[in-house]
């Protein structure tokens, strides 16, 4: 089967039970999933919510332990840029319904927590919608529930969607212990992304050789990217891993204004300058090479009108907002770089800011409770390397004519107040 | 041996990096920086004293080698 795979019967939407059966065919029945998990583990599919963690490994690790698994699948998108997931609840619900069934019985889960965001009334509409048509999971062997988790950018983190469920808090927890070992009721807990869920639905029906079909040697299969800023046609497109984003962009009907740079991988990401970026292989190990990773699949094309530098400041500004406030680096590591970027942004900040916010950086890697901080610092470590002139025009002489203009790094209007 | 701080629990009392500074340095706001780095093993008496020094208790020490099995993630998201 070509392209697309995931997004096959997109056209016929919503995708109602009838409908996602003649497109994609029934499910196999293997009750004890046990071919599954060695299919699963051939496929080499690596988790799409942007840790790029291999599924097979921690599928292992949640069938060790002795008590029965919970599955959460992983809804809470909370990149906001990212749409790809709210696409599948949305149009495709079966198949990620599908998906998070098979993987259930891979891992020995009788219980299916789909985690989606308090704000997503829509997904969570469709989801019912589609699991009304399964009463199976309405209270049979596997049984699914709907959580609506707060919104926010860590809300989706895999401890602190955990500790959601086990204590009403939203926020990341210390690890160890780790959520397969020790999760939600203290049971060994899969969390898995909505799209990697999806990929599990096909490979239960076709197999790891056909999965291998499209991708590269190393990393087989396909993804999807939202595409956002200034190209023709925005929105989620399906790649096979190893695609050139030139070739994605074409397909996207190209830029529609002149682009400085692509920021690949969402707001944990890493800026790439817009002359590399056609030639970027999208995949872990094509993007390696230049230092970036696809992460939860967000690539944003900016162009030259915008101010760069306005830009990272209203995000970090809004990620440093977002911390959960725990840690003391994240809270004042973040805090520090927001700090510096609104003050280069108005001008009249000394040069030397910027190895302030290098040094800062440096200081945010690895030392949070979650990777939050660790996606500021690539996010702002990229910046910081491409846009030092943009940066020190500014802290030398203030505002430029772009700086008013409207975010292409959008965020959620909520989180800017204050 | 490696020692290790959680970060939700350390409350930068900072008594740490006082008992192993060869281990321990404080960043500017007071929270430990552990260097990424096996510790020698005479040094180990003294990584214990701070593992149990520290008022939160917010300090472990580990095996050399990392489990596998965990999904924590390289970067970002
Ligand atoms: C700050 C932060 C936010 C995250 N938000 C999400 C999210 O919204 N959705 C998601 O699927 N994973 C998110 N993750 C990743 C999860 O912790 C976890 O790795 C993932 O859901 C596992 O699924 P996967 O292996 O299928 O990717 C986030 C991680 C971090 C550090
Ligand atoms: S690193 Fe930041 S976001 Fe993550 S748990 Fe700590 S304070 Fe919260
Ligand atoms: S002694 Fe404990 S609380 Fe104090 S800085 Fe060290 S780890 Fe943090």
């Amino acid at each position: 089967m070509s392209l697309p795979r995931l997004l096959r019967g997109l056209e016929d939407v919503p995708l109602d039970r009838d409908g996602h059966g003649r497109v994609h065919g029934e499910l196999p029945a293997d009750t004890d999933g046990r071919a599954l998990v060695a299919e699963l583990r051939r496929a080499r599919l690596r988790g799409r919510g942007g840790g790029g963690f291999p599924l097979a490994i921690k599928l292992k690790a949640v069938r060790r332990g002795r008590r029965p698994a919970v599955l959460v699948v992983n809804g809470c998108e909370g990149e906001p840029l990212s749409i790809k997931d709210h696409l599948l609840l949305t149009r495709l619900p079966h198949l990620v319904i599908d998906g998070a069934l098979a993987l259930a019985r891979a891992a020995g889960a009788a219980d299916i927590r789909f985690a989606l965001d308090e704000g997503d009334l829509v997904g969570d509409d469709m989801l019912n919608w589609a699991l009304d048509a399964r009463p199976e999971l309405r209270g049979g062997r596997i049984a699914a529930t709907v959580a609506a988790v707060p919104s926010g950018y860590v809300s989706g983190q895999e401890t602190g969607l955990v500790r959601w469920h086990n204590e009403g808090v939203a926020a990341p927890t210390s690890v160890p212990p780790r959520v397969t070992e020790r999760g939600i009721g203290r049971r060994p807990t899969l969390v898995s992304n909505v799209e990697t869920v999806a990929h599990v639905a096909l490979i239960a029906r076709h197999g790891a050789e056909w999965f291998a079909q499209l991708g590269t040697a190393e990393e087989p299969g396909t993804a999807l990217v939202t595409l956002a800023g200034a190209v023709a046609r925005p929105g989620v497109y399906e790649i096979a891993l190893g695609t050139r984003l030139g070739a994605l962009l074409d397909t996207a009907g190209g830029a529609v204004q002149e682009i400085d740079a692509y920021l690949v991988g969402g707001y944990a990401g890493t800026w790439v300058p817009a002359p590399r970026a056609g030639a970027l292989v999208l995949c872990e190990a094509g993007l390696r090479a230049v230092g970036a990773r696809l992460g939860s699949g967000v690539i944003l094309a900016l162009p030259t009108s915008a101010c760069p530098v306005a830009e990272m400041a209203r995000v970090t500004r809004w990620l440093a907002s977002e911390s959960s406030g725990q840690c003391g680096p994240c809270v004042r590591g973040l805090g520090a770089i927001a700090d510096a970027f609104e003050s280069i942004a108005a001008g009249g900040a000394r040069p030397s800011v910027l190895d302030d916010l290098t040094r800062w950086c440096r200081l945010s890697r690895g030392r949070g409770a979650c990777a939050h901080p660790d996606g500021v610092a690539q996010l702002v470590t990229s910046a910081l390397d491409l846009f030092s002139v943009d940066l020190l025009d500014h802290a030398r002489h203030g505002p430029c004519d772009a700086c008013e203009r409207p975010p292409q790094l959008t965020v959620p209007a909520f989180a800017l107040r204050g | 041996m490696r020692i290790a701080v959680d970060p939700i629990a350390c409350d930068a009392h900072g008594l740490c990096a006082e008992l192993l500074p060869e281990v321990i340095v404080l960043d500017e706001w007071g929270y430990p920086v552990i260097a990424d780095a096996k510790l020698p093993a005479r040094l180990e008496g003294l990584a214990r004293r701070a593992v149990s020094a520290c008022p939160t208790l917010a300090l472990r020490l580990k095996a050399d080698t990392p489990a596998v099995n965990g999904s924590r993630r390289r970067t970002g998201r």
